[in-house]
């Protein structure tokens, strides 16, 4: 059941994507998201949806994957796409109804809200699908090196980073194997009434933070007889070097980026 | 009468992406009340898949189980009474425990099961009874036992469901060897007071033979089979070619055999082995022991 969830996996792989530098993609990331959420026109939307396009079919990732985790934020995008229509009253009105008025305003807002959101999701799924999530901590160490100046602690927030995405499927499973356990007691997770369902929650919760903070000691423990201290003196195995690839690919992001920007501020 | 009875079972983990795995694999299997079962098998085998079909925890690819001789997924909403039928101890139970004192937690699976008050604490006093916590352990906090209670305590929990069927997933895995054979001398007093079906999973054969009357190994997923202890036992090679490790008596009764003192070949209490042993050297000095 909570397997299912994909948002956040890596999916190993070789393809042009997948070689990227980290700390690259994860500045062309930002650069993309900036390129979508500029301008207020439709067709101010093109150059995201091109630039993602692209990055997916550089990606060789089946498109299936995406499919996955939009789903269940649909409701939420209808809910949304609903309000705006309803709420927004300005423009040309193209159908009325009493007091519920169907304008151009409302429904371009909807359509804008619900094409940014979908894109903003896989863009950014883009980005965890093809790095690992120790690739991903270190290329954010890097990029935000320059706040030591300002005595930041940026090598421990990697850290703390890096345990995180780490205990993310151990704590799924040890989730799924504590609702099998209170189920084999008669725990009411399968009961319909909202109450009982916020009530069974209590004896999986109470187990999982248990073993949460169990397993920080452990792991605290271990660290510290490996005698970890940080990041003074330390050195990294593998050497992170921009090649020509991620070159070419930051010079056609920042492209895409000022055509967006040319494009929005003229028209 | 059976009790529980199962018909081509299977199971996949994963079905339909590159980690398909056959976890159960066409298992045929009945097993009668009031049998103490000892399940065992390597590590991987199936077995703990295999015991969270019988209380609906998961449900069969393919196969049917019956409990009492009922489908128990022919109808869905009896699953929740199932699951007070069948007791199932799910491997480091301590890990489950959640309530502010160990008596309340104990409470949990009766409560669920819509008891009164009344009956709820002569569940608990009774449970308690059997793997012997004292009333004083009843009122702390579980989280503040030793290791061993809190195991006992989690058993406890099961226990005072009066499941038909109690089923303990490796319940001595990660205990010292006296709390190992006191959790067994529980469970076994358990079974022998109440009478109910026991089947006691674990991968060392030393543990549960003692106490089973059956045995049911799995290798690879399949049964390999279920048998009388003794049976079983008199293919220990077998067993140790599957990786299985045989008590250390039946290993040096086989040495010995296969040096040409005759005994049994299902040997696997240290008693039975001094008995024939002093049997063979009787015979051979003409009724006379020396030493
Ligand atoms: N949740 C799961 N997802 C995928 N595969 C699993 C899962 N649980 C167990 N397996 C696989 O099923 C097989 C049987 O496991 P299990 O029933 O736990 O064996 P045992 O209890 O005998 O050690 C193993 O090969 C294991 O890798
Ligand atoms: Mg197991």
């Amino acid at each position: 059941m909570l397997k299912d969830i994909t948002i956040g996996q890596y999916f190993p792989g070789n393809s042009f994507l997948h070689r990227l530098d980290p700390r690259f993609k994860i500045v062309m990331t930002l650069m993309y998201i900036v390129m979508l959420f500029m301008g207020n026109e439709i067709y101010s939307l093109i150059f995201g949806m091109v630039y993602c396009a692209t990055a997916f079919f550089l990606s060789k990732l089946p498109i299936k994957l995406f499919g996955k985790n939009i789903k269940p934020l649909l409701p939420i995008l209808l809910m949304t796409a609903i309000l705006d229509i309803i709420f927004i009253r300005e423009g040309t009105v193209y159908f009325q109804l009493g007091i519920f008025k169907l304008t151009e305003d409302g429904v371009f807002t909807a359509v804008r809200m619900i094409v940014r959101i979908i894109f903003l999701i896989i863009g950014s799924s883009l980005l965890t699908y093809t790095t690992s999530p120790i690739q991903l901590t270190d290329a954010i160490e890097r990029l935000l090196s320059p706040l030591k100046k300002l005595h930041f602690p940026v090598h421990s927030f990697a850290m703390m980073m890096t345990i995180a995405l780490r205990f993310i499927p151990t704590l799924m499973d040890e989730t799924d194997k504590i609702i099998a356990a209170q189920k084999a007691r008669g725990a009411g997770f399968d009961s319909p009434k909202l109450k009982d369902k916020a009530k069974a929650l209590v004896p999986v919760l109470i187990p999982l933070f248990v073993s949460s903070f169990r397993r920080a000691e452990e792991l605290a423990t271990a660290m510290e007889c490996r005698c970890y201290r940080g990041d003074v003196g330390r050195t990294k195995m593998k050497i992170m070097k921009a090649g020509m690839n991620d070159i070419i690919s930051f010079i056609f992001t920042l492209i895409m980026l000022c055509a967006a920007i040319t494009v929005v501020v003229l028209f | 009468m059976v009790i529980l009875r199962t018909e081509e079972l299977t199971y996949q983990y994963s079905i339909g992406t590159p980690f398909e795995k056959t976890a159960v694999d066409h298992v045929n299997l009945e097993i009668e009340e009031g049998t103490f079962v000892g399940v065992i098998g390597s590590t991987g085998s199936g077995k703990s898949t295999l015991m969270q079909h019988f209380n609906g925890l998961l449900k069969p690819t393919s196969g049917h189980i019956y409990i009492k001789d009922k489908d128990i997924w022919s109808d869905k909403n009896n699953l929740r009474d199932l699951r007070f039928q069948v007791g199932l101890v799910f491997q480091y139970p301590e890990y489950q425990l959640f309530e502010e004192t160990v008596y309340r937690d104990i409470a949990f699976g009766p409560l669920n099961m819509g008891l009164t008050e009344n009956e709820v604490r002569e569940r608990v006093y009774e449970a308690a009874a059997f793997v012997k916590l004292t009333e004083e352990q009843l009122e702390k906090s579980p989280f503040s036992l030793s290791g061993g209670q809190k195991r006992r305590a989690a058993i406890a929990g099961v226990m005072a469901m009066c499941p038909s069927v109690l089923i303990l997933d490796e319940p001595t895995a990660g205990l010292d060897p006296m709390g190992r054979e006191e959790i067994l001398a529980e469970i076994k007093n358990y079974h022998k007071k109440t009478g109910c079906t026991v089947m006691l999973v674990s991968h060392s054969m030393e543990d549960v033979s003692r106490y089973a009357d059956k045995l049911l190994v799995m290798n690879k997923g399949k049964m390999f089979c279920y048998d009388d202890t003794k049976e079983v036992f008199k293919r220990a090679e077998e067993l140790q070619k599957m990786g299985l490790a045989v008590p250390e008596v039946t290993r040096i009764c086989i040495e010995l055999k296969n040096r040409g003192i005759p005994l049994d070949d299902s040997i696997y209490t240290v008693d039975e082995a001094v008995k024939q042993i002093l049997e063979f050297y009787k015979s051979k000095n003409g009724g006379e022991v020396l030493c």
